[in-house]
C-alpha cells in the first residue's frame, strides 16, 4: 500500500477520527469501543475500521475477550490496533530519511553525540518560546501533540513527583531504532530545551518499551539524576 | 529461542582514570545500572571481575579500555535493557567519559544456552568483526542475524524505508 493511498484512506472525517482514537489507546480497540467513541453506529464504524487495515493504517486481530472457552464461549472479536509502519507522502517526492539516517551515522561514528544534543536543545528553546512562563503539563502536551508525540497523563502519587507526561509515540523512531544512544539523547535534549525558559516542570530520560524516552513532570520532587546537557555552557534564564 | 542465548561484547576507552573525578558519576552509576540489568527480564549473566560486583578490573583489551560482557535469553530482552531502560540514560552520556571508538565496539554472536562463554571468546568475537564485518559468528544490532542462520544466514535489513511507497 503506497503512502498516498494511506493518507487518502483518512481524507474521510469519520475514519479520521477513528483511526486517531485507536492510536491513542494503550489497547487493542473492539468495533463496539471504537462506534461509541466516534458517535458512530457499530456497522458503519467497523466498515470504516477494515477500511484502514486495507489501507494498511490499522492492523485487525481477533482475540475472545473473555476466559471462556469451547461451546457458548462465542466468537473471537475483531480488535484493532495502529500498524507498525510508516507512511510518509511527498509530492513532489524528497527523501530526508536517507541523508537523516546517513547523516546519523556519520555523527555516530564521528562520536558527536554532545554537539548533536546542543544542537536539538537550541531547537527546542526555539519551540519552546511559544510556552508561558510557568506552563502546566497540558499545555507542554498541546506542544508536545502538535509534533507527533501522542502524550498522555499518568497519574502518580504526590511522594512519587506527581502526575508524569508520557509519549506513547516516537517521532524519530526510524532513525532511534538504529541510533539509540544518539538519537533519544538529541529527543531528551530537544524536549529539555523546550523547557528552559519556563520554570515548574523539568523532562528526564525514562526509556521504556513502546514509548518515547522522555518523560515530562513536575521540577523539584526527586533530585535529576545529573544535569541537563548544556547546563554548565549556558546559563538558563 | 530455548537453546540458544545471546551474548554481547562490547570495549570503550576512557578517556580519565575511574578514580578521576570527572569518572564520578561513571562510577557511581557501575552499581544501580548492574542491578538493573540483574533484574531485567531476560537476563543470564554478565562479567563480573574478581574484585568488586562489576567488570572494571577486567582489562583484556588494554590499561585504559573497559569491557561490558554479558549473556541474555533474546535479542529482543538485551535490546530492552540496553535501549529502553535507565541504561539509555547513560549511553546519552558516554562521549563524557568515553572516547569515540576507532572501530566497531559492540559485538553480538548466539551461545548454546547454558555455556559461559570465556572473555578471550569474547575478544576473538570482535576480533573477527573488525576483520571480516558483519557474520552469523560475529554480529551487532543492525547487521543482526538469527540464531538458526547457520546455513544461508538470513539478514535482517534495517534499512526498510516504505517512505515514498
Amino acid at each position: 500500500m503506497s503512502g498516498i493511498e494511506a493518507v487518502a484512506a483518512l481524507q474521510d472525517p469519520m475514519r479520521r477520527r477513528l483511526y486517531e482514537y485507536v492510536a491513542a489507546q494503550d489497547h487493542e480497540v473492539s468495533r463496539n469501543e471504537a462506534a461509541a467513541a466516534v458517535g458512530a453506529q457499530r456497522t458503519l464504524a467497523a466498515f470504516h475500521l477494515d477500511k484502514l487495515v486495507d489501507a494498511g493504517l490499522l492492523d485487525a486481530v481477533f482475540r475472545r475477550l473473555t476466559e471462556r472457552t469451547g461451546p457458548g464461549a462465542g466468537r473471537p472479536a475483531k480488535l484493532y490496533r495502529p500498524a507498525p509502519g510508516e507512511h510518509a507522502v511527498s509530492i513532489p517526492p524528497r527523501d530526508y530519511r536517507t541523508p537523516a539516517g546517513l547523516l546519523a551515522e556519520a555523527a555516530e561514528a564521528a562520536g558527536l553525540d554532545r554537539e548533536a544534543q546542543e544542537a536539538a536543545a537550541r531547537y527546542g528553546r526555539e519551540l519552546g518560546a511559544a510556552l508561558p512562563r510557568r506552563p502546566g503539563l497540558d499545555e507542554v502536551a498541546a506542544l508536545l501533540r502538535a509534533r507527533g508525540y501522542e502524550p498522555y497523563l499518568e497519574e502518580r502519587e504526590e511522594a512519587a513527583g506527581g502526575p508524569v507526561l508520557r509519549m506513547r509515540n516516537c517521532p524519530f523512531r526510524a532513525l532511534s531504532d538504529r541510533f539509540p544512544p544518539l538519537v533519544c539523547g538529541m529527543n531528551v535534549a530537544l524536549i529539555e530545551g523546550l523547557l528552559a525558559g519556563t520554570t515548574g516542570l523539568r523532562a528526564r530520560m525514562d526509556a521504556r518499551p513502546d514509548r518515547c524516552c522522555a518523560v515530562v513532570e513536575a521540577a523539584g520532587g526527586r533530585a535529576a539524576p545529573h544535569p541537563p546537557v548544556g547546563e554548565s555552557k549556558n546559563n538558563r534564564t | 529461542m530455548s537453546g540458544r542465548h545471546l551474548a554481547q561484547f562490547n570495549v570503550a576507552t576512557q578517556r580519565l582514570p575511574l578514580d578521576d573525578p570527572r569518572m564520578a558519576d561513571f562510577v557511581a552509576l557501575l552499581e544501580p545500572i548492574n542491578a538493573l540489568a540483574d533484574r531485567s527480564p531476560g537476563f543470564v549473566w554478565r562479567l563480573i571481575g574478581a574484585d568488586g560486583d562489576d567488570a572494571t578490573s577486567v582489562r583484556p583489551c588494554g590499561d585504559d579500555v573497559v569491557v561490558n560482557f554479558s549473556v541474555w535469553e533474546s535479542r529482543q530482552a538485551l535490546w530492552d535493557f540496553a535501549y529502553r531502560s535507565g541504561h539509555l540514560d547513560v549511553m546519552r552520556r558516554r562521549r563524557e567519559w568515553f572516547h569515540r571508538p576507532g572501530g566497531a565496539h559492540l559485538v553480538l554472536w548466539w551461545i548454546p544456552a547454558g555455556h559461559i562463554p570465556s572473555v578471550d571468546e569474547a575478544v576473538e568475537r570482535l576480533r573477527l568483526l573488525r576483520a571480516d564485518g558483519p557474520s552469523p559468528r560475529a554480529f551487532t544490532f543492525r547487521d543482526f542475524y538469527d540464531p538458526d542462520a547457520s546455513p544461508p544466514p538470513v539478514k535482517i535489513s534495517p534499512r526498510r524505508d516504505p517512505a515514498l511507497g
